[in-house]
């Protein structure tokens, strides 16, 4: 949809009431937010932006590789729909999924915060090695600011960590 | 516990009485998870839809979540109880609208919801009135633990815990808050807030989330990253940083409204009476936008003889599948709108 000021994509979708009359306005961004400051609807839905930007960096991508042996999607697919298909794709795609989750994330590519302290039939005790791996990381920084005294404390709870 | 027993009361979190009310209509922290075993839902087949419905609602009803939980099938659900449970904030419009097995379990007066089968297996939620994230994380943190005990969850100690959609992996969270800001609007200072939250990498939504508008001058506002911070560090932010300086400035702007453009104000607000004491046919957006301004003034003292609580109970009871359930019966075009009129006469205490 065009924008109803100028020739741009028309992301923001306003609607006023004006004498007891809906008036639907659909403007590009700066159109919206010289509108008398009021940008109504959301900004692109996250979907959106990350299609677009899988779209965007297609030459990057392989077109045609295999896809996840589990459940049969392939990365054109999951470009498509912006959803993937299985827990197994985030193992199968890691690589090219990286760039996209850092620039959905902030740069960030590893998992910090709650960890399901049991995993069903498996047994595999998860939250150990997930706190490990984050108490490490962050002694690597507290040892960077030169945080002697934080970075002592981590060392007494990942020493703690590895003995229980 | 029956739907019917929903309708004739506002929710838990629009009873108007948390921290921050009259600014911060509501906190709500939601979390995506999937359970083990399962192709994410675009990839299940009919069947495997199905008995991953049978196998969480079983689940959840022997959770033990709260001594009463409603559970309602959705694809089996009339389509103006679906409209309800989306004007109640219960289930997103997607939930609503889609096909197939998928359902939401309500328990805890309505602050705790789960929707079964939307884009991920599980949307665990807590809604609470006014500013109080903190209550709402130790509430759905508990209930992801219980559910966590039998349920098997999709984790991956790089990626946390695993989403249909990457923008939503690591915590799975979204922390969100619904603010009411009419001054902000009034002022034209609005802009402010979504330089913010792009600075802040924050998402703002309209009152009934993803591509709704902003009607009735509500704005939610909510996180957008989910990999690499933990949910205690992103409920801080909002607690501490974000939401004190949103509300900084639209109690500002209302003072401004109040000290320097009186007439304006009372005009606005006194339009705003005016219209919904007298009118005898009227839509629900407008209902929403008058409904906003007379809130600012009813908060800023220049309306004595209404309570909060009526307007946002207002909010809700005046929604197309609310009003149609009060009256118990289908009400479409003039009808509906001189229903809606009527009603909110009454309310305000017209005769
Ligand atoms: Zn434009
Ligand atoms: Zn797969």
């Amino acid at each position: 949809m065009k924008c109803d000021n100028c020739n741009k994509n028309a992301t923001v979708h306003l609607t006023e009431i004006k004498g007891g009359k809906k008036i639907e306005k659909h403007l590009c961004e700066q159109c919206a937010a010289q509108n008398e400051g009021l940008p109504v609807k959301s900004h692109m839905p996250i979907n959106e932006l990350l299609t677009n930007f899988v779209m965007a960096h297609s030459g990057l991508q392989k077109e045609t590789g295999t896809g996840c042996d589990q459940c049969g999607i392939t990365w054109a697919e999951f470009r498509q729909s912006g959803l993937l298909g299985c827990a197994n794709d985030y193992q199968v795609f890691e690589k090219d999924l990286t760039p996209l989750l850092q620039r959905a994330h902030e740069g960030m590519t590893h998992h910090v915060g709650k960890v399901p302290t049991r995993r069903g039939g498996s047994g595999v005790p998860m939250k150990r090695q997930v706190d490990l791996t984050r108490l490490r990381k962050e002694l690597a920084k507290a040892v960077e600011a030169e945080d002697y005294e934080r970075a002592a404390k981590l060392r007494d709870q990942i020493r703690q960590a590895e003995n229980g | 516990m029956k739907l019917s027993d929903l309708t004739n009361h506002a929710g838990e979190w629009l009873r108007g009485n948390g921290p921050m009310s009259e600014i911060v209509i509501s906190s709500r922290i939601r979390l995506a998870r999937n359970v083990n075993g399962f192709p994410f839902l675009t990839r299940c087949t009919r069947h495997q839809r199905q008995a991953l419905e049978h196998k969480v609602r079983d689940t959840i009803l022997a959770a033990d979540l709260s001594p009463e939980v409603l559970y309602v099938d959705l694809d089996n659900a009339p389509e103006m109880d679906r409209q309800l449970l989306v004007e109640r904030h219960l289930i997103s419009k997607p939930h609503a609208g889609a096909e197939g097995a998928r359902g939401v379990a309500v328990a805890e007066n309505e602050t705790l919801s789960v929707m079964v089968n939307e884009e991920d297996h599980l949307r665990i939620q807590c809604l609470r009135s006014g500013l109080q994230l903190e209550e709402a994380w130790e509430q759905i943190n508990k209930v992801d633990d219980r559910l966590e005990s039998a349920l098997d969850w999709s984790f991956h100690p790089r990626f946390g815990y695993l989403t249909a959609c990457p923008t939503n992996v690591g915590t799975g969270i979204r922390v969100s808050v619904m603010l009411h800001l009419p001054a902000l609007k009034l002022t034209g200072e609005i802009e402010k807030l979504f330089r913010a939250a792009k600075d802040m990498r924050l998402a703002v939504r309209g009152l009934y989330g993803e591509g709704t508008e902003a009607t009735g001058d509500f704005y939610q506002i909510s996180n957008q990253t989910t990999l690499g911070k933990p949910e205690d560090e992103i409920i801080s932010d909002f607690k501490h940083a974000i939401v004190p300086k949103i509300i900084e400035w639209e109690q500002h702007a209302r003072r401004t409204l109040r000290d320097d453009r009186t007439v304006q104000l009372d005009d606005k607000v006194g339009r705003a009476v005016g219209l919904l004491r007298s009118a005898r046919l009227i839509a629900s957006e407008e209902t929403l936008l008058l409904l906003s301004h007379l809130r600012m003034g009813v908060h800023l003292g220049r309306v004595k003889d209404i309570d909060l609580r009526t307007i946002n109970e207002l909010f809700l009871l005046t929604q197309p599948a609310h009003l149609q359930r009060i009256q118990g019966r289908k009400l479409e075009g003039d009808v509906r709108r001189a229903v809606r009129a009527d009603y909110i006469r009454q309310k305000l205490g017209v005769s």
